[in-house]
């Protein structure tokens, strides 16, 4: 121990002046930027493999009868899918924006505990290395969907022991992300840079760090009560042994629901960045735009079991989670409204960041009225694991997290290659994904009110039309971020200059508008005052 | 008088022409279904979805407008105003104020589900991979209750058989659950493996079947019919293939398919009798593989 310090602090004197050479740089660095790079490209791979996975299930679905794969397998896709795209995409995606850009916003020169950050990034690599590998288990990949319920879950093969250990490992990476982010937030912000002058992102991003510390250790929890119920004998989750299937399901959705908030929160940041930069006006409301973000968070907190309305809880449960549940539209509306507000008398203009943006407001905001009426638990009893919730919660991850992470994308490329990337391209880009992922997922909506239950691999031919126009939306979706790709590697290589403003009139919105584009290897070595 | 019939026939025969379009409509929306309960998920349904709708005018409006209007393309200058106290207590009231509005009638319908008090009639489902059992607990009938043949044929990998050739394809069974009409039913649910849900969307509710757990729920059912649905938790590999079948008869009719099947079962406790229980259904598949044949 005493050995790797002195070693530490012998190698601070000579690399403080620009990135190692080859493969060393990205295995041992622990530089903010370079970290932040490798979590977003990470997450780009993990985003491809994961939709290529809901590829293979749309496939099956195109028409009733099985055509293609196995149910057995099919069930494995739609697990893994899921598994893949909230741990290995979203979450990776606003921790690797998060790195790139808090220290950027605070005026740090780095994130405060570096090489804790390399070793959080790269557990994440072993983690998925484990789901993915878990795949080829003897037994088949985990199949039990992403919520991992016992007694299913406990049919696993040989992968089970793989996907727990990768979701302990993620969870150890996550909760290292969030301390460092934390310790960054509170003791390296810029002289004069109070609480209440930080930009938004920074605020939901210090927000979303309690909730994975406070939760992530939950899930872990969960999970090795899963593992020693499986090899060790006991009976957590087990009725036969005096256990409760139901007493997982609780636990799982005590982490489960603010897991929602920590992909959402970031989302909300980004977006309450762009809509006034492209509006030309200040945020409308931001200290009311930082108390609802913490009411969400504390609300978060009391709502999980209207995820299980149908497994029998006495009414004054029910009536509970279902009041509490509704309340969250409270703070969600004023953040809507004041999103709505900042545009008001602005001056907008439309480049790609505030494109997604604006889909993100009208979007999510569809997620938000389905959420609703889902709140609402004697109507739940009908919505209740069919496909008008598979319909709710990609509306809010996929047009609403993930399209708020497109738009950061966007926002932040010019700052970190030094270039403009491919308007034309870019608006393509945003133009048939906005189209296909309403294709793919405003028909499920009329498919879950009819009846059809999620997560089978086939149907009665009733469900026949809608299935099919979803899947072509789904195809059509997954084919556009080939392009998105395409842009940001294009960019990356080449390309117009850009200014260290980037955008018309930015520097008023953030300390991260007055370093050069490309921002340099070390910022902030001389802490900036705000005033 | 006979006019009259012929023209009935042409209406309805019109009607037909138009029920594809027709139905395409309804398989938009949630169904209204043949209880109480459903009729009133249903209707606070559709309040829900209204009071949502009105809010995404106004909202999605002002939205709209803004984009349309404040675009610095047309030369629109900047305010600069970053908030206002008044506009924002008002944003924050209101939802407040359609929520109780909102939480007021659900919290009615949510007791009325709760109530299984007075039952006519106690029905107890078992949940297994991949079937169901239905036991008339205080009639001592009990059966399995699994995807009919038909279906099960065509959903096989590459089975060549076309899903539409099958009638009810996927949501058929072997023994549909009987109940009668107009009676409160109550229903036990429970599993023995793994975690199901037991849901007819025409009954309006749905409930998990959990080993270990005895959960419960109620309908009254007010058409004669034959209403389908299906496990709505994954169960595991075949978690697409155990539908639910519930047929309502009249009571005359309920009362005699239950003398059949206490019949039924009497006969079978005898040993000649078993051995043609078994014998029967062999008979009857080979029937079925040869009909398939041709």
């Amino acid at each position: 121990m005493s050995a790797t310090q002195t070693h530490g602090h012998a190698a601070e004197h000579h690399d403080d002046h620009g990135p190692a050479k080859g493969i060393t740089r990205w295995l041992t660095t622990t530089n903010h930027k370079d970290i932040g790079t490798m979590y977003l490209v990470f997450s780009l791979v993990m985003f491809l493999v994961g939709g290529s996975m809901a590829l293979v299930v749309r496939a099956e679905l195109f028409m009733p009868g099985m055509q293609l794969v196995d149910p057995g397998f099919f069930n494995t896709m739609t697990t893994v899918h899921a598994l893949i795209m909230v741990f290995g995409a979203v979450m990776p995606a606003t921790v690797g924006l998060a790195n790139w850009m808090i220290p950027l916003q605070v005026g740090a020169p780095d994130m405060a505990l570096p090489r804790m950050n390399n070793f959080s990034f790269w557990l994440l690599v072993a983690a998925f290395s484990l789901l993915i590998l878990s795949l080829f288990m003897p037994g088949g990949g985990p199949a039990a969907g992403w919520t991992l319920y016992p007694p299913l879950v406990l049919q696993t093969g040989d992968a089970l022991p793989l996907a727990i250990f990768a979701i302990h490992l993620a969870g150890a990476s996550s909760i290292m992300g969030a301390i460092n982010i934390i310790v960054t937030i509170m003791n390296m912000r810029a002289p004069g840079m109070t609480l209440l002058k930080m930009p938004l992102f920074t605020w939901t991003w210090l927000i979303t760090a309690y909730l994975l510390i406070a939760v992530m250790p939950v899930f872990a929890g969960a999970v090795t009560m899963l593992l020693t119920d499986h090899f060790f004998g006991t009976t957590f989750f087990a009725a036969a042994g005096g256990g409760d299937p139901v007493l997982y399901q609780h636990i799982f959705w005590f982490f489960g629901h603010p897991e929602v908030y920590i992909m959402i929160l970031p989302a909300f940041g980004i977006v309450s960045e762009i809509i006034p930069t492209f509006s030309r006006k200040p945020l409308f409301g931001y200290d009311a735009m930082v108390y609802a973000t913490a009411s969400i968070a504390f609300l978060s907190f009391i709502v999980w079991a209207h995820h299980m309305f149908t497994v029998g809880m006495p009414l004054a449960g029910e009536m509970f989670f279902m009041l509490s549940t509704m309340l969250i539209a409270v703070p969600t509306g004023v953040k809507v409204f004041n999103w709505t507000a900042t545009m008001w008398r602005g001056s907008l203009s439309f480049e790609t960041p505030m494109l997604f943006a604006l889909a993100f407001l009208f979007l999510f905001t569809i997620g938000g009225f389905s959420g609703l009426m889902m709140a609402i638990a004697p109507v739940d009893f009908q919505y209740h694991d069919t496909y008008f919730i598979v319909a709710h919660f990609h509306y809010v991850l996929v047009p609403g997290a993930v399209f708020a992470i497109m738009a950061g994308v966007y926002y932040w490329l010019p700052k970190w290659t030094g270039h403009m990337y491919d308007t034309k391209l870019a608006n393509l880009h945003f133009w048939s994904s906005a189209i296909f992922v309403n294709v793919l997922f405003f028909p499920q909506h009329f498919l879950g009110l009819a009846g059809m239950p999620r997560r089978i691999p086939d149907y009665s031919t009733q469900f026949a039309d809608w299935n099919m126009v979803s899947s072509i939306g789904a195809f059509g979706f997954g084919l556009s971020q080939l392009l998105f790709v395409y842009v940001i590697w294009k960019c990356a290589k080449g390309g117009q200059k850009a200014s260290a403003e980037v955008w018309d009139g930015a520097r008023v919105h953030g300390l991260e508008w007055t370093v050069p584009s490309p921002a340099p290897y070390h910022t902030f070595d001389e802490a900036p005052v705000v005033k | 008088m006979k006019m009259v019939k012929r023209a009935f026939v042409a209406a309805m025969a019109l009607v037909g022409a138009s029920s594809p379009a027709m139905a395409a409509w309804s398989d938009l929306n949630l169904r209204v279904g043949v209880t109480e309960l459903s009729r009133e998920i249903h209707s606070l349904h559709m309040l829900i979805l209204w009071i949502c709708v009105a809010i995404a005018v106004a909202v999605f409006g002002v939205m709209i407008y803004s984009i349309a209007t404040f675009r610095k393309s047309k030369g629109a200058v900047p305010a600069n105003f970053d908030h206002n106290t008044k506009a924002e207590i008002v944003w924050t009231v209101i939802p407040v104020v359609i929520l109780v509005a909102m939480a007021v009638p659900a919290a009615k319908t949510l007791v009325k589900i709760d109530d299984t008090r007075g039952s006519e009639l106690t029905v107890k489902v078992t949940g297994y991979q991949w079937k169901w059992q239905y036991e008339y607990v205080d009639q001592g009938v009990s059966f399995f209750s699994t995807l009919a043949r038909t279906s099960d044929e065509a959903r096989q990998l590459d089975s060549g058989i076309a899903p539409e050739s099958v009638e009810n394809y996927l949501l058929e069974v072997d023994n549909p659950l009987v109940v009668p009409q107009g009676k409160k039913v109550r229903v036990l649910i429970t599993a023995n493996d793994v975690i199901h849900a037991w849901w007819v969307p025409d009954f309006g509710i749905k409930k998990d079947a959990i080993p270990g757990y005895i959960n419960e729920m109620w309908f009254r059912a007010d058409e004669p019919g034959v209403y389908r649905g299906q496990c709505a938790e994954l169960c595991g590999r075949d978690h697409g293939f155990m539908p639910v079948v519930v047929e309502v008869k009249t009571q005359a009719e309920f009362d005699a398919w239950l003398e059949a099947q206490k019949a039924a079962r009497q006969a079978s406790a005898t040993p000649a009798a078993q051995t043609a229980a078994i014998v029967t259904p062999v008979n009857q598949l080979a029937a079925v593989r040869v009909a398939n044949a041709e």
